[in-house]
């Protein structure tokens, strides 16, 4: 699939397509993580592949974070995400997570 | 502050940058005459640009298609160099109302917008924007009608966002300047509307 963004440094190959159900892995390591902790577990939708980019949890460690992961945007519903959650049952939650917190759900 | 003449003794972070700033400097590594280019540089930022942005894509529909496709690309036709950031723009439309957060810390698309203001970086803010969207529009005096889809976006990577607002009603006939009078910071964030006064 072709990235949003292309960019010039060794990366990992893109596992995923537009459209492609995904589970966000629930994992609790220690570090940067810029996984937010309420999306955890939670299935979405990929709604784009922005490219690749150095790891940051990696870069946080100084090193160099490559090769670099695949970045999706991932689409949630509210109502499957918040079970309290008061609106409209159309309304979405768009998260960018890196490929290597995503597994195929 | 000094240009106000009262005497205030420096805070906690006043003083962590000075000493860093001094350091830097004393190894060599910047010099002052940077450190204030920068500083001027950073104040040069401000909403005005986005702005200048949406009321193009309003005016030329095909520069409105370039600039969801690529939104750094299209701000670099404007003269806006901007290849560090990779500005994603999400579109206002009659079914979608698009909402801009950073939950995990203050992620902004400063180079468009300038310095983000203090209840983007607000807990409650950064907290409730992703929960409970439509009761925060609401403090902002923005109501989305149910049949409205929120969109809220987490800018938790290395996207940057900003939101093309819909163009109102009655601006029929305006040149690009005065368009870009009605663009608001808010309303590239999406907690509010461009309105006509």
């Amino acid at each position: 699939m072709k990235p949003q963004f292309a960019t010039d440094y060794p990366a990992l190959d893109a596992k995923f397509d537009k459209g492609d159900r995904v589970r966000v892995r629930k994992a609790a390591p220690l570090g940067h993580i810029r996984t937010p902790f309420y999306i955890r577990g939670h299935v979405g939708e990929i709604e784009r592949y922005c490219g690749a980019f150095p790891n940051p949890e990696e870069l946080a460690q100084m090193r160099d974070g490559l090769p670099a992961q695949p970045l999706y945007r991932v689409r949630f519903k509210q109502k499957e995400v918040w079970p309290d959650y008061r609106g409209s049952d159309s309304d979405v939650l768009e998260v960018e997570i890196f490929q290597h917190w995503l597994e195929k759900a | 502050m000094s240009d106000r003449g009262t005497y205030q003794p420096y805070s906690y972070y006043q003083l962590m940058e000075t000493s860093l700033r001094e350091l830097l400097v004393e190894k060599g590594l910047v010099t002052d005459a940077e450190v204030n280019e920068e500083v001027a540089a950073m104040r040069e930022r401000q909403p005005e640009r986005g702005a200048r942005v949406v009321a193009r894509a309003w005016m030329d529909d095909a520069f409105r298609q370039r600039l969801l496709e690529n939104g750094t690309a299209a701000c670099e036709e404007l003269g806006l160099e901007i290849p560090a950031l990779k500005l994603v723009v999400v579109e206002n439309t009659t079914q979608v109302h698009n909402a801009i957060v950073c939950t995990l810390c203050s992620c902004y698309p400063r180079v468009l917008l300038g310095i983000p203001p203090d209840w983007y970086k607000s807990r409650n803010y950064r907290s409730r924007m992703v929960h409970e969207p439509r009761a925060v529009l609401e403090e902002f005096g923005l109501r989305i009608p149910q049949n409205v889809q929120i969109r809220v976006h987490d800018s938790t990577a290395d996207m940057r966002y900003m939101v093309l607002p819909m163009r109102p009603k009655g601006t029929e006939g305006w040149d690009e300047a005065r368009l870009a009078g009605i663009v608001s910071r808010d309303s590239m964030i999406g907690v509010a509307v461009p309105q006509v006064k």
